[in-house]
């Protein structure tokens, strides 16, 4: 038997492990956290990894979990071993399919990182919620608590439901077990041979569904035998657990660990013991040993084999001596007699005493923990069993938060400790672009690797796409590593990123003596002083050692831009000594060698080249007697921010959040908007500066502008009077607003430094071409004067809406954006839509938004993009799932037109009491142009006050309802993954509805927010996970499909091609009294390119007739005209031009250059295949003369 | 007609080599190459900066955004290697190889000594009969000497010669202050041929939207003069073997440059304006000249106008240059 090796992997890889090797058929679709499975799965297939029996397992991506689960239906009836990957929601689509699969004894294996599920808010982290509403499937449950554990319960899982023919759920905690890194044994094909019941296999097989022995399965069955049928699964869940045992065992006898149903950890003669499954477990573990090494005398129960429920066995493991039992669930059940593990524990006990087995119950307590990834400590561990050595210990309690609404929190002391001092622990806080993340996953291999001991790294990430903080735990020492929970206690603390020393407490986890090292702009020299007061006040009072090295100077130097990765990994070993210094830096470059090999010799040595000269550069600083420093940390938000603002929402921005009581946050998920503004980024280190004297006031800047950070104003010169000093203008270019002056200008701490702004000015200084009307400058010395000028800048008065063009570019763009400071990508290519949507119709608009990228930077909190103007209108944003967007966005418009239409009844019955006129002028009003809206309203506010004293039910109930009066606009927003994938059966039937909501695809071609899965909007030749050999099928038509209805108003935008033509079609498609559909190009970080090119990328989409821009009108059609506009050329440039300058194109011609060649002449023929069908549809369409068309209208 | 020549040592059937250029990128084209007549061809250029920048954006955007947000660690599959290095290069030699029997010469273009040595060895592994070294330089840095850029070149051409057994031809530009004096460097320090001269693409000013860019204009005639010019003065005072290229276009600047003393003419612009068959029209055309001529064979014209050759050796000086103003007057 061959020697098993160790390997220092995360819990998804090593699930995956054993999954893929087991496994015939997996069908997945991505979720976080469980998408890494997959997407192994999907590479070693691809790079042709066989599986146990020799054969390359086929992977397949489906169009959502619902359809993948059905497919691993289809394979296990038809005798593949099959599995799939999923989380959370993603695993409540497999319910009905996984009810099927039980009820037909079908084995198969799902593992799950198990996920929040999305309640009052989505969460992609862990907890149980999920698998728990999966109990009443009849699937087995296996619970996994490490990583290793991870990859061994796989194992068990795969041969217990081939043995027991009961379908499993094997899960582990998402983030906290799937993308911890720990070092590992790895489990050989030979065990896995060794494992699997070659008879059981065979049996599997011979019930498969075939021609050959036909047969039937599936039927529907009457009162008379569905019941009876129903039991005959009664023996097989009556064996699960022996044979589960049964299994456990054999692995212990091939691999030496051994497993129960459930594992007991503690005294023998325990009083106290504390039941638990998943990560917690270990904690738990962790904590016991500690405490009973202490004198105490109690006890941890894991889970492992949740369902079958095995109560003979729970019970045989627990102490005859316990005298309280405290069982802990990671979900909750609001309105349950108490959470699900609580309540079998209970009825084992209960039961056992009712049938005479037992003679008295322990006290048996039930409490809540953990619930999306929140801490799981030693400390609360101790809490939990300190409750039950009380008097009345409290019941129904939660342990880790301090809920203080109805007091169920047990208190306990953070301060308690199990770290082992033997264990060195170390805190990386780094930006998420510099690549501290990817290096400290390389120093764990590495030191997992090259020396004895183990290893942990945990990581952590905030909540925005453009300029995150990271921060990466790592754990190493000469045992193995049980602590599931986040450093608190560091030996070593590094701030990668200088900027966050003012923002963000990094030395309240660093222990007494500690190293912080320090990435620093200064010369070493000068450092000191330029710590913020309270960092060297830590500094002293902890007689912390501090190290400073300029990291940004030696990558510059050695060709590594910004990535100060493997500077700053250079430093930690040569500081924490944990390897000899040679040895350390030869290790380093080996590991780089091994990572950046495969991207070029130049890649390994400009990294070698950094290694090299890292330690010249690096410094111990004294640390003088006294905080001497003139500069302080930053407060979150300022003082004149709202009192939620400060109270709640500030704390969560400088990662706080977790000290915020139950009482502090709303009930229902419901938040206020506008609130990006308060945060203050400050992570544009370059900004535009505008130049009065070559713009042409075009607004293109202000347009394209990710993150709304850049805005044109035209006012009254006056105004100027009190203007801060050097505060630009320039008099107004047009009719419009003659007499007017023009600023146009740029929020100096909310830009992202993108560059996009520049490349779309059109202007050039004609003195010096390289310039234009906005160029780049370093922020630091100018934000304060640009700060002043903004702050004068959003005081002045807003452009009044009837008087600009709106439909125009420029115009629009004198427009408040109601979209402000997203936690978008800089450059973000799908965010300058939503903010054009909110300039024009922001302030009546209601959104549905699916989960994605928009619905991270247009929900994840903190804080929330959307902006209320000064009439206290702005746009009101929901996200209700990512397959059931379409459906959710009608149920808004369903309501918009019932209470529109109720209130026009309650209008015409109150018509003599509310005055003829003003019924009149209420209900004719038509509501097509800014102004008429702006009528409209104002005869809603006389109707409210007309209506405001009166006391029948018909008044009150139009007067709840009087401002529905006022054309509302729904918009359905999300990306392709949503449109054309899981979401595209409802967003079908919601266009066809014939409803007046207005759909907005912002199509990335692939999946963005989850990591760059392919969608069924990939490009041919594209790369993409799941088409890592380049999508071999075209692009999906959806405009086209679309536009077969001919009452849908369709439209393809791409704002870098034809800027004008997205205003337009966003105008029109408002307008249009039915269903509308733009879908629109966004460039994305997820194609490998420049981002602050990204238009550019926009307008080659275009000109090589990949993405031609075209406008269906059924308006155009009923008067009789063409509806269909074609606003893009013909084909003007290769498709190649378009392709080969992004990497998810352009990588393949490096990986697999003749496929390139052969998909790129046939992305090059769909190119212009669809150019000239386009063409001749237009034709088509086009009505002949004296022909009156009769196409278009809405039956409703 | 004998139209043989000998060009790096290979014995050629005839004067016409199409020269580097996206012709000789792809194997179909270089087949019809062949069949039109083409005597031997040189392979596009390998661009080791090419490679290098390649390299870093895949690096860089494979890379960029990753390990920043939870849900979005990194946005691409990770392929098991990537061929970044030359081999795409050298599979197309090798399959040039065994698609033809005329001689294929690989072109390089490198920018580190490394590059120029390793990539060499390698061409001449996959199978190239000769080389080009393509030392596309343009001295933009003032500080740097013609001292320092000569030097250059001989050091890329001993470097290359250490590590290669078959011929070596330098592709050279005209922009030396002593042209003649760097030839006999090169052919000193070993150089088996010199292919005069290197055509830089020149760059333009779009006036609308005041941004300069490469302007890219194919040869035309009048341009093969220069080349004429200075293997008409260099034919005989070098061992190396004399191509000339740029401006080639028809039977009658074939002639006029074997004529001059050039072993070979390169051709690139016709061919692409033309297409391949447009080498059979030129063979035919000078072989009717010749015929027509009375001349036996190229070997018997070649040289024949060279500076040594002609009556009025002065006319390839700057007495020339008196003439062709006086012409005007």
């Amino acid at each position: 038997m061959s020697k098993r090796r160790m390997v220092t992997i995360d819990g998804n890889q090593a699930a995956a492990h054993v999954a893929h090797a087991l496994s015939e058929v997996i069908a997945i679709y991505p979720i976080t956290p469980s998408s890494p499975m997959g997407e192994w799965s999907d590479e070693w297939s691809a790079g042709g990894r066989a599986n146990l029996w020799g054969t390359i397992p086929h992977v397949i991506e489906m169009q959502s979990e619902g359809g993948a689960c059905a497919s691993v239906h289809g394979a296990a009836t038809t005798g593949a071993l099959t599995c799939t990957f999923t989380a959370s929601q993603g695993l409540l689509l497999m319910i009905p399919t996984m009810f099927k699969m039980a009820g037909e004894l079908l084995p198969t294996v799902f593992h799950i990182t198990a996920r929040t599920v999305a309640t009052h808010a989505l969460s992609i982290f862990g907890d149980h919620s999920d698998v728990m509403a999966c109990r009443s499937t009849g699937f087995g449950m296996l619970a996994s608590g490490s990583v290793q554990e991870a990859m061994d319960l796989a194992l068990v899982s795969h041969a217990a439901t081939l043995e027991s023919r009961v379908p499993f759920m094997h899960f582990f905690d998402g983030f906290r077990t799937s993308h911890e890194v720990q070092k590992i044994e790895e489990l050989t094909l030979e065990d896995m041979r060794a494992m699997l019941n070659a008879e059981a296999l065979a049996a599997h097989r011979a019930r498969a569904l075939t021609p050959d022995r036909p047969m039937l399965r599936g039927t529907a069955q009457n009162p008379d035998v569905f019941f009876q049928a129903r039991e005959t699964v009664n023996p097989f869940y009556r064996d699960c657990p022996a044979v589960v045992q049964r299994v456990m065992d054999r692995f212990a006898e091939v691999v030496g660990r051994s497993y129960h149903l459930f594992d007991y950890v503690g005294a023998p003669d325990a009083e106290r013991v504390i039941v638990l499954m998943g990560s917690g477990a270990e904690v738990a573990h962790e904590a016991v040993e500690a405490l009973n090494s202490r004198g105490a005398k109690v006890g941890v129960v894991k889970v492992r084999l949740y369902r079958p429920w095995a109560p003979a066995a729970l019970l045989a493991a627990i102490p005859p001596t316990v005298k309280a039992v405290a069982v802990l669930d990671r979900t909750k059940e609001p309105g349950a007699a108490g959470e699900p593990l609580y309540k079998d524990v209970l009825s084992a006990f209960g039961e056992a005493v009712a049938s005479g087995q037992r003679t008295g119950l322990p006290r048996i307590v039930g409490g809540r923990y953990g619930l999306s990834s929140k801490e799981f400590t030693p400390a609360m561990v101790k809490g939990v069993l300190d409750n039950l050595a009380a008097a009345t210990p409290k019941n129904h309690f939660t342990i880790g938060i301090h809920e203080d609404v109805t007091h169920s929190s047990l208190p306990y002391d953070p301060k308690f400790s199990t770290e082992d001092p033997g264990v060195v622990r170390a805190l990386f806080y780094g930006l998420g672009a510099d690549g501290t993340v990817g290096a400290n996953k390389n120093s764990i291999k590495i030191i997992g690797e090259d020396t004895p001991n183990y290893a942990q790294g945990y990581f952590v990430y905030d909540s925005k796409k453009a300029g995150s903080m990271t921060v990466s735990h790592l754990r190493f020492g000469p045992k193995p590593i049980r602590s599931s929970y986040l450093i608190t206690e560091a030996n070593f603390v590094a701030c990668h990123n200088w900027a966050f020393l003012e923002r963000y407490d990094m030395l309240s986890s660093a222990l007494p003596g500690a190293v912080f090292l320090l990435n620093t702009p200064y010369p070493a020299s000068e450092t000191w002083d330029k710590l913020p007061f309270e960092v060297q006040q830590q500094i002293i009072a902890k007689k912390l050692k501090l190290y400073a090295i300029d990291g940004y100077k030696v990558a510059k130097d050695t060709g590594m831009g910004g990535r100060v990765n493997t500077i700053m990994q250079t430093c930690f070993f040569a500081i924490s000594g944990i390897l000899p210094k040679d040895q350390a830096i030869t290790a380093i470059k080996n590991a780089i060698k091994k990572e950046y090999g495969r991207k070029g010799e130049e890649v390994v040595k400009k990294n070698w080249a950094a290694v090299d000269q890292t330690l010249d550069n690096l410094h111990e600083i004294p640390v003088p007697a006294r905080a001497t420093s003139t500069l302080h940390v930053r407060p979150p938000v300022p003082e004149e921010a709202p009192a939620f603002v400060k109270e709640v929402l500030g704390p969560m921005m400088v990662f706080r959040g977790d000290e915020l009581p139950t009482s502090k946050l709303p009930s229902d998920g419901t938040f206020p908007t506008h609130t990006t503004r308060w945060e203050k980024r400050n992570i544009g280190i370059e900004i535009p500066v505008w130049d009065a004297d070559t713009c042409v006031q075009c607004g293109k800047c202000a347009l394209v502008c990710p993150h709304a950070a850049i805005r044109m104003k035209a006012y009254d010169p006056a105004l100027l009077k009190d203007a801060p000093a050097g505060f630009k203008s320039k008099k107004y270019i047009g009719k419009e607003l003659e007499g007017c002056v023009v600023t146009v200008q740029v929020a100096p701490e909310d830009c992202t430094g993108c560059g996009v702004c520049v490349e779309a000015c059109p202007a050039k200084n004609k003195r010096e071409t390289r310039l234009k009307a906005i160029n780049m400058e370093f922020q630091p010395p100018i934000r304060e004067r640009e700060r002043a000028n903004y702050a004068f800048f959003l005081d002045l008065p807003e452009v009044d809406r009837q008087k600009v063009k709106v439909n125009t570019v420029k115009g629009s763009q004198f427009l408040q954006p109601l979209f402000e400071y997203s936690g978008a990508c800089s450059g973000c290519g799908e965010t300058p839509y939503i903010k054009l949507l909110t300039q024009l119709f922001g302030d009546r608009a209601i959104i549905a938004n699916a989960t994605g990228c928009s619905s991270i930077y247009g929900g994840n909190l903190p804080t929330a993009p959307w902006v209320v103007n000064k009439d206290g209108r702005g746009p009101a944003w929901c996200n209700s799932l990512f397959e059931d967007n379409a459906e959710f966005g009608l149920g808004y418009r369903l309501t918009l037109d019932k209470h529109a239409e109720y209130a026009r009844e309650l209008l015409t019955r109150l018509r003599d009491t509310l005055g003829g006129d003003l019924a009149d002028a209420l209900l004719k009003a038509p509501q097509k142009t800014d102004a008429d809206i702006a009528a409209q309203r104002e005869r809603v506010a006389a109707l409210k006050k007309k209506l405001a004293g009166q006391t029948s039910t018909e008044a009150r109930s139009l007067l709840e309802l009087a401002d529905v009066l006022v054309k509302k606009s729904v918009w359905i927003v999300g990306g392709d993954g949503w449109a054309y994938d899981i979401g595209y059966g409802g967003l079908d039937h919601v266009l066809a509805t014939g409803r007046n909501v207005n759909v907005l695809v912002l199509d990335t071609e692939v999946y963005s927010n989850t990591g760059g899965q392919c969608s069924k909007s990939t490009p041919r030749g594209a790369v993409a996970k799941f088409a890592a050999g380049g999508k071999p099928m075209n692009k999906k038509d959806m405009a086209l499909i679309a536009m077969t209805y001919g009452n849908i108003y369709v439209a393809k935008v791409a704002m870098g091609a034809n800027d004008q033509q997205t205003v337009k079609a966003f105008i029109e498609a408002e307008a249009y009294d039915g269903p509308s559909l733009i879908i629109a190009y966004s460039h994305c970080i997820a194609h490998g390119i420049n981002m602050r090119l990204g238009l550019d990328t926009q307008k080659k989409a275009v000109e090589s007739g990949h993405f031609p821009l075209l406008r269906f009108n059924p308006e155009l059609a009923a008067a009789g005209q063409n509806p269909l506009q074609l606003d893009s050329r013909k084909p003007s440039l290769r498709y190649e031009d378009f392709a080969y300058e992004q990497t998810r194109f352009k990588m393949l011609t490096k990986s697999k250059p003749e496929d390139a060649r052969v998909l790129l002449q046939l992305g090059q023929q769909d190119a212009l295949q669809r150019w000239r069908m386009y063409e001749q549809l237009a034709t088509l369409f086009a009505p002949a003369s004296g022909e009156n068309a009769t196409a278009g209208g809405n039956g409703h | 007609m004998d139209l043989s020549t000998t060009y790096l040592g290979l014995r050629l059937k005839n004067p016409l080599v199409p020269s580097s250029s996206p012709l000789t990128a792809s194997l179909d084209s270089i087949r019809r190459l062949e069949d039109a007549g083409a005597s031997a061809v040189v392979l596009h250029s390998l661009f080791e900066e090419q490679l290098t920048h390649e390299a870093a954006a895949l690096d860089h955007h494979l890379s960029a955004g990753t390990e920043s947000f939870a849900e979005s660690l990194t946005y691409f599959p990770k392929p098991e290697e990537f061929r970044l290095g030359p081999e795409e290069y050298l599979e197309h030699i090798r399959k040039a190889k065994s698609a033809v029997r005329i001689p294929v010469i690989a072109s390089l273009n490198g920018v580190t000594v490394g590059g120029w040595t390793e990539y060499a060895r390698q061409m001449q592994q996959a199978g190239a009969d000769a080389l080009e070294l393509n030392v596309y330089y343009v001295a933009t840095n003032p500080s740097l000497t013609s001292q320092a850029v000569e030097a250059l070149y001989v050091d890329i051409l001993a470097a290359v010669k250490r590590v290669v057994s078959i011929p070596v031809a330098m592709k050279l530009s005209p922009f030396f202050s002593a042209t003649g004096a760097m030839c006999r460097r090169l052919d000193e320090a070993g150089a088996d041929g010199l292919v005069l001269f290197n055509r830089f693409y020149q760059p333009d000013i779009d006036l609308e939207k005041l941004e300069v860019f490469p302007n890219l204009v194919l040869s035309t005639p009048h341009e093969m003069r220069l080349p004429l010019r200075w293997i008409a003065i260099l034919y005989t005072q070098v061992k190396a073997s004399l191509a000339a290229t740029t401006g080639v276009a028809t039977a009658h600047d074939v002639l006029k440059l074997v004529m001059a003393g050039a072993d070979v003419t390169q051709l690139c612009s016709v061919l692409l304006r033309k297409g391949p068959g447009e080498l059979k029209v030129i063979l035919d055309e000078l072989t009717t000249w010749m015929r027509d001529h009375e001349y036996e064979s190229l070997a018997q014209m070649k040289g024949s106008m060279s500076q040594r050759a002609v009556a009025d050796p002065a006319a390839f000086e700057r007495a020339n240059y008196m003439k062709v103003l006086a012409s005007y007057a």
